[in-house]
């Protein structure tokens, strides 16, 4: 079966670079200590890979393929007999699937930095973040009990708001940082209130068991947390959908999507790695990790595709206007787990959950493409030292090698046939076709205006009017390896056998492609891309400025649909001096009052105590004889 | 001898005890302070002189105590004037209210 030895050094490994590098950050070399973080981390994915390698071939497999497996369990803490919480390593087909998208991309942006951050003065401090990155999203994807997914929860969000605030000089970055924080910290207290309901409910908080009691129609738990109610929706309901809380603020579904755009305030492989590939995935993962009581709730299946496929074209529409490389790169990747996510929301309509497979494929192609796209737009980065589309241009000349990755991610988003963006989205759009055909509309419009985005910024970057470059940019292996890797990933990832793999309840059949389905997402697709040629390709007419836009949809489209400003008035009248004043008046006058009028009793008590050491000899007199007068009363006239 | 009555010793004595307080409480020269205080340790060798002669003619108790009182007081007037010097050394002055320096 699966080693264990293999599975804890593949999570520990990045725990004790990230110890080791924190420790020694003012003392270890540059140049070891790049190299020791990304040595362990290659070692990870190689490791990630073995396991992969091991649990898919292995007969012995379990036949369901989600059958979660527990490899190690150590109980942490007993609160009775009932609940405890044990800290456990569990592998399913779903953990291995993450397993090696974590670490491979992680071993990718790891070589990348090696060149992009060279020169930094906090270049091992950002490359210990990384290991705790690493560390935290592996022991997530790996946790077998909903507490220790929680605790992995936290960590993957203090890294990511370590590494958005890397360049903590910068007011923007640290704004940013605080932003990401507060936004999905304020998701995760849905999250524990969920996990509280679930744990109340199914007497326990390991994941198979919960799955095992809530996820059974029969089961009286089950039948309990469906009868209780508050508001009219069943407290099975509400837990989930607070879990679905605290993954829509991880995964940047609407309206908790704001702390992402800012968050590419971080170094670009940061943003590959964290914003792109792994975390933001998370809550997918949640909600495929706990899909067995998901999939039971037809209304918080609805929720969830409908705030998917919703995100995925209100982040598709304003990823059109944007200007900013990054930024047009972080609504992408907002539309796409939107994509994600609404397929998993549709998933139960198929006797096999078509879409639950298809979700996990795409967010493993996604996670090739979409950090091969980070990757290449950290090249640009680093080449011209702009993040600003103006700034860029004809760049296909100067690096023939990003031009060529880029352009194949760009094929691979926008799912054009032999690249790996095409399976997995044809799969979700079958999946919709199948359930909803107003979903699958919706998503065929924002297939069709990711290629239109995507093109636009691929043209906009590499054709058109020559920008003007440094001479002196080049780039070094270090950064084009990584580049070759996800490029090859991104071409041969769809071609993997997925669904025969990962499902949820029994293995699929489909893999043929039905060509005729497909006609329709590639028409889309081709027609996004043409669009985009004939506005961008050619270098003489260069419309950028979006402020000249008389519509009022791209107007809107460009400011992000103001849900920054209604974020902010909300905050600003209704939070702060409604609820913030208020506790912040209580807490001075009524909590602070309390100690310090205690203190106050205290010291005035001292300061009259004090005054009788006067240091003049005939007030001791005095006291003395006062002393002397006070006993000789009591002894004459009051002892008896 | 007998014509004087006791209680006439005793009310010299205490007079002169109280004297001497007053002037522990009003003075501010240390040296009149240790007069003040040579009159009040007087007032109690008067006391037991007194109380001695006239209750216990017999018995010599309260004369030796009286003679210890003046010989500690002899030591103690001595440690008092050195102690006096000292702080004139010091501050210049024999006020007793320059000298609070030992407070708080």
């Amino acid at each position: 079966m699966i080693n264990l030895i293999n599975l804890s050094a593949l999570l520990l490994l990045p725990l004790i670079s990230f110890v080791l590098l924190a420790l020694g950050s003012r003392h270890l070399p540059k140049s070891i200590s790049g190299w020791l973080a990304t040595g362990a981390m290659i070692f990870c994915a190689v490791l990630s890979l073995l396991v992969a390698k091991d649990y898919f071939t292995d007969p012995a497999t379990p036949g369901h393929p989600n059958q979660i497996e527990t490899i190690f369990r150590f109980p942490w803490l007993v609160f009775n007999d009932k609940l405890s919480i044990d800290i456990c390593l569990v592998i399913d087909s779903l953990t291995v699937m993450m397993l090696v998208v974590v670490s491979f991309v992680s071993a990718m942006v790891h070589i990348f930095s090696l060149a992009y951050m060279k020169g930094e003065e906090r270049y091992t401090t950002y490359f210990s973040y990384l290991g705790l990155f690493t560390f935290s999203m592996l022991g997530l994807v790996m946790a077998g009990n909903l507490f220790q997914i929680y605790i992995c929860w936290e960590l993957v969000g203090v890294s990511s708001f370590l590494l958005i605030g890397y360049y903590f000089t910068k007011p923007s970055a640290v704004a940013a940082a605080k932003k990401a924080f507060i936004v999905t910290r304020f998701a995760d207290l849905g999250f524990l209130i969920g996990i509280l309901i679930l744990s109340y409910y199914g007497e326990t908080l390991d994941i198979s068991t919960l799955i095992a009691r809530l996820g059974n129609p029969s089961d009286t738990r089950f039948l309990s947390a469906s009868a209780a109610g508050f508001m009219g929706v069943s407290a099975l309901a509400w837990g989930l959908l607070l879990v679905f809380i605290g993954g829509a603020g991880k995964s940047a579904m609407f309206p908790l999507h704001i702390w992402l755009p800012d968050a590419m305030e971080g170094p670009t492989p940061v943003s590959a790695l964290i914003h792109a590939a792994t975390m933001v995935v998370a809550g997918v993962f949640l909600v495929a990790r706990l899909f067995g009581m998901f999939s039971l709730l037809p209304d918080v299946m609805s929720i969830l595709t409908w705030i998917g496929v919703f995100s995925a074209l209100f982040a598709a529409i304003i990823a059109c206007t944007q200007t900013d490389i990054k930024r047009i790169l972080a609504y992408s990747t907002m539309s796409q787990i939107g994509y994600m996510m609404f397929s998993l929301g549709i998933a139960n309509s198929s006797d096999h959950y078509l879409g639950y497979t298809a979700s996990l494929f795409h967010l493993f192609t996604h996670a090739f493409f979409k950090s091969l796209l980070f990757l290449g737009a950290g090249a640009v980065i680093h080449f011209v030292h702009s993040n600003e589309l103006s700034k860029m241009g004809g760049l296909r000349k100067h690096l023939p090698l990003v031009h060529f990755s880029f352009l194949i991610a760009c094929l691979a988003i926008a799912g054009i046939y032999p690249l790996a963006g095409f399976f997995s989205k044809e799969e979700i759009l079958l999946a919709a076709f199948g359930a909803n055909r107003i979903v699958f509309f919706l998503a065929l419009l924002t297939a069709g205006l990711t290629s239109f985005y995507m093109f636009r910024l691929y043209f906009l970057v590499f054709w058109g009017n020559s920008a003007e470059v440094p001479e002196h940019a080049h780039n070094s292996w270090q950064m084009s390896l990584p580049l070759v890797i996800l490029t090859l990933c991104s071409i041969g990832a769809g071609w993997l056998p997925f669904s025969s793999h990962i499902s949820f309840g029994g293995t699929l059949e489909h893999s043929s492609i039905n060509w005729l389905f497909s006609l329709a997402p590639l028409g889309f697709s081709l027609i996004g891309i043409s669009v985009a040629f004939l506005k961008y390709a050619r270098p003489s007419d260069k419309i950028l400025p979006v402020e000249n836009q008389t519509n009022w949809l791209l107007t809107a489209a460009s400011k992000k649909f103001y849900i920054d400003e209604i974020y902010l008035w909300i905050t600003h009248t209704i939070l702060f001096p409604l609820i913030g004043r208020p506790f912040a008046w209580f807490d001075r006058k009524v909590v602070d009052g309390l100690v310090d009028g205690v203190a106050d009793t205290v010291g005035s008590f001292y300061y009259f105590l004090r005054r009788m050491q006067s240091g003049r000899v005939q007030d001791y007199l005095l006291y003395f004889l006062g002393g002397i007068a006070g006993w000789m009363i009591y002894f004459l006239y009051l002892w008896k | 001898m007998h014509h004087v009555p006791l209680l006439h010793v005793l009310i010299v004595s205490t007079a002169l005890f109280f004297i001497g307080m007053y002037g522990m409480f009003t003075r501010r020269n240390l040296i009149t302070l240790l007069m003040s205080l040579e009159l009040m340790l007087n007032s109690v060798n008067i006391n037991l002189a007194a109380f001695q002669r006239y209750l216990y003619p017999q018995q010599t108790d309260g004369l030796f105590l009286s003679l210890f009182i003046i010989i500690i007081a002899a030591a103690e007037a001595a440690i008092a004037i050195a102690i006096i010097i000292h702080l004139y050394r010091t501050y210049h002055s024999v006020d007793v209210e320059d000298a609070t320096e030992m407070k708080y």
